[in-house]
């Protein structure tokens, strides 16, 4: 009896000190999380705080409507117009003709692609997705621009033609991989009553496979225009950077690459003024992130 | 949510605090920070006096206004701008030292037959005047004009020099000096500007003379070569400097300096 209740106390005293060590735990991992949260919060915050201000002392009419941008002018103009057309210009033109390439890479590989040839494009679209992209400017600057310029017939091929060009490469990667994960996720069932009812493979493929994942194919889309708003680098090189309105051989200057092209050299308005751009980039990936979010929602369900 | 935001307040005070004493928090260390352009001098001198002293000299390129903004927040101890100070800087209690002077060249792709402009031709070709060659002289080919941008120290001294500020219709502006060259080096009908010490063994560009002048040690120095600037010591007006920075201070605008300014491809000033 007393050997009994001793063991119980005991047993009692392991279970109180497992709680503790599960409760530690817990901490530590809630912890972890919130380094995360807090970094969101702590730029959010930061953007706000420093975004705001040159928005209203320019006047979000003269800062969202104008045409010009000079800040470093004697009257110093700060539009910013052309940057948010170029970007949308330039995320459309790679989503165009991005789109139908990767989507269409995406049915060949998931459905049709005997295994070995699958193996080896799919490694090689990894490859694709791995490459930095200050390379892609750089081949773009020695070859894609000269191209253009060539091809075109043109005095100068940086223009937001060679933009679209290097970013249609750059988000095909995201558009490809997720959307065979996608089309690999449709259920074999509903591609075998297709074919016993007499549909041909490609009909199936067109009319079965890609309706069932086309909420998996709509967030490839999206995360490909996310890719493509947000690259700097590699469009700073090729995209020539003076702050036109877009033209397809246009010299033109991205949201981002307004940011990071004047930051390293800019002060005061210029410089709360280039936060202020970054916030309206950081509001558009916003945006697409919460479409995103929807359709990767609605395909779980 | 409220614990979240009293975190993020802490964690941002925290940072600011150490961002606010890490410029004097090592005496033996000299730091600068600022204009992209002086990489090369600083590097020679720092690596010299280095050697010489045993005292570390970082070097940070932000650019020059960025470096002279350092300087004025105490984050560095000395400031490198590529350009004179403004009068509203002057007025906010800094002092400029000239350490040498750089020319800018004036390029052009190598099978470009134009050898020698004027300094209004050039001006008058960056400000959109003369559109294409053959009104100079060359190939009937419009020309394509490309430049810094806005608040590069090579760009300001560009257009104070040639008197565009604000005017000129750029068809590229690059962020750095091998940018323009490569750029340049591309396309047959272009024109660019960078630092002579940048272009002075490069093949893939053609720097033209000016006013007949080509751009050169001597012809800098004796102020012949019209398109130079400045490169300058940015230092606080009547703060004393730390010890180990007041030291690679006078050694580098000493005459035992010249021989190494040189080798970085700019004309020493004392």
């Amino acid at each position: 009896m007393k050997q009994s209740v001793k063991s119980e106390a005991y047993a009692q005293q392991r279970m109180k000190s497992k709680q503790r060590m599960e409760r530690i735990i817990h901490g530590v991992f809630l912890l972890l999380g919130l380094i995360t949260v807090g970094c969101v919060l702590l730029i959010t915050l930061y953007l706000v705080i420093s975004g705001l201000p040159a928005i209203v002392e320019i006047g979000p009419v003269d800062f969202f409507l104008g045409q010009e941008w000079a800040p470093t002018a004697g009257e110093p103009s700060y539009g910013i117009l052309p940057f948010i057309l170029s970007s949308v210009a330039g995320t459309a033109g790679a989503i165009l003709l991005g789109v139908p390439i990767g989507f269409m890479t995406a049915v060949f590989l998931s459905k049709m692609a005997p295994s070995r040839l699958k193996d080896v494009m799919e490694g090689a679209v990894s490859l694709l997705a791995g490459i930095p992209s200050v390379v892609y400017g750089l081949v773009g600057m020695m070859v894609l621009v000269p191209g253009i310029r060539k091809l075109f017939n043109v005095p100068d091929g940086a223009s937001l033609l060679a933009a679209i060009v290097v970013l249609t490469v750059m988000i095909l990667p995201s558009i490809i991989k997720m959307s065979v994960t996608a089309l690999d996720a449709v259920p074999r069932e509903y591609e075998d009553a297709s074919l016993a009812l007499g549909a041909t493979a490609v009909e199936t493929y067109f009319r079965v496979s890609v309706p069932a994942a086309r909420s998996g194919i709509a967030a490839a889309v999206v995360l490909g225009v996310g890719r493509a708003i947000g690259e700097a680098m590699a469009v700073m090189m090729v995209a020539g950077n003076a702050p036109n309105m877009p033209g397809l051989f246009e010299s033109v200057r991205f949201l981002t690459t307004a940011v990071a092209s004047e930051m390293a050299y800019s002060s005061g308005l210029q410089r709360q003024a280039l936060f202020s751009i970054a916030l309206v980039l950081f509001l558009f990936i916003m945006l697409i992130n919460a479409t995103l979010n929807f359709f990767l929602k609605r395909e779980k369900e | 949510m409220k614990k979240i935001i009293a975190l993020g307040l802490t964690a941002l005070m925290a940072v600011s605090v150490l961002t606010g004493c890490g410029g004097n928090s090592e005496p033996q260390k000299v730091t600068t920070d600022g204009s992209t352009s002086m990489e090369e001098v600083i590097g020679v001198l720092g690596e010299a006096f280095q050697n010489d002293s045993g005292i570390e000299v970082t070097y940070n390129p932000t650019g020059s206004s960025s470096g002279i903004q350092a300087v004025q927040e105490g984050r560095c101890d000395i400031g490198l701008s590529s350009r004179a100070l403004k009068e509203e800087e002057k007025s906010a209690g800094l002092a400029g030292t000239v350490l040498a002077y750089d020319g800018i060249a004036i390029i052009v792709h190598p099978e470009n037959p134009i050898a020698d402009l004027s300094l209004e031709t050039i001006a008058k070709i960056y400000t959109g005047e003369i559109t294409n060659w053959s009104e100079v002289g060359g190939n009937d080919a419009e020309i394509v004009l490309i430049g810094r941008e806005a608040g590069s120290g090579t760009r300001d001294g560009f257009e104070s020099i040639t008197g565009t500020e604000e005017a000129c219709q750029y068809r590229q502006e690059l962020t750095s000096t091998g940018d323009v060259i490569t750029a340049v080096s591309q396309n047959p009908d272009a024109i660019g500007y960078a630092s002579v010490s940048a272009v002075a063994d490069k093949d893939n560009v053609k720097a033209i003379t000016v006013d007949g002048v080509a751009a050169n040690e001597a012809t800098i120095k004796d102020g012949s070569y019209v398109v130079q600037r400045p490169f300058v010591l940015v230092t606080k007006d009547g703060e004393e400097l730390s010890e180990a920075a007041q030291k690679f201070f006078d050694f580098i605008t000493s005459a035992d300096a010249n021989e190494l300014i040189a080798s970085a491809g700019v004309v020493s000033a004392n």
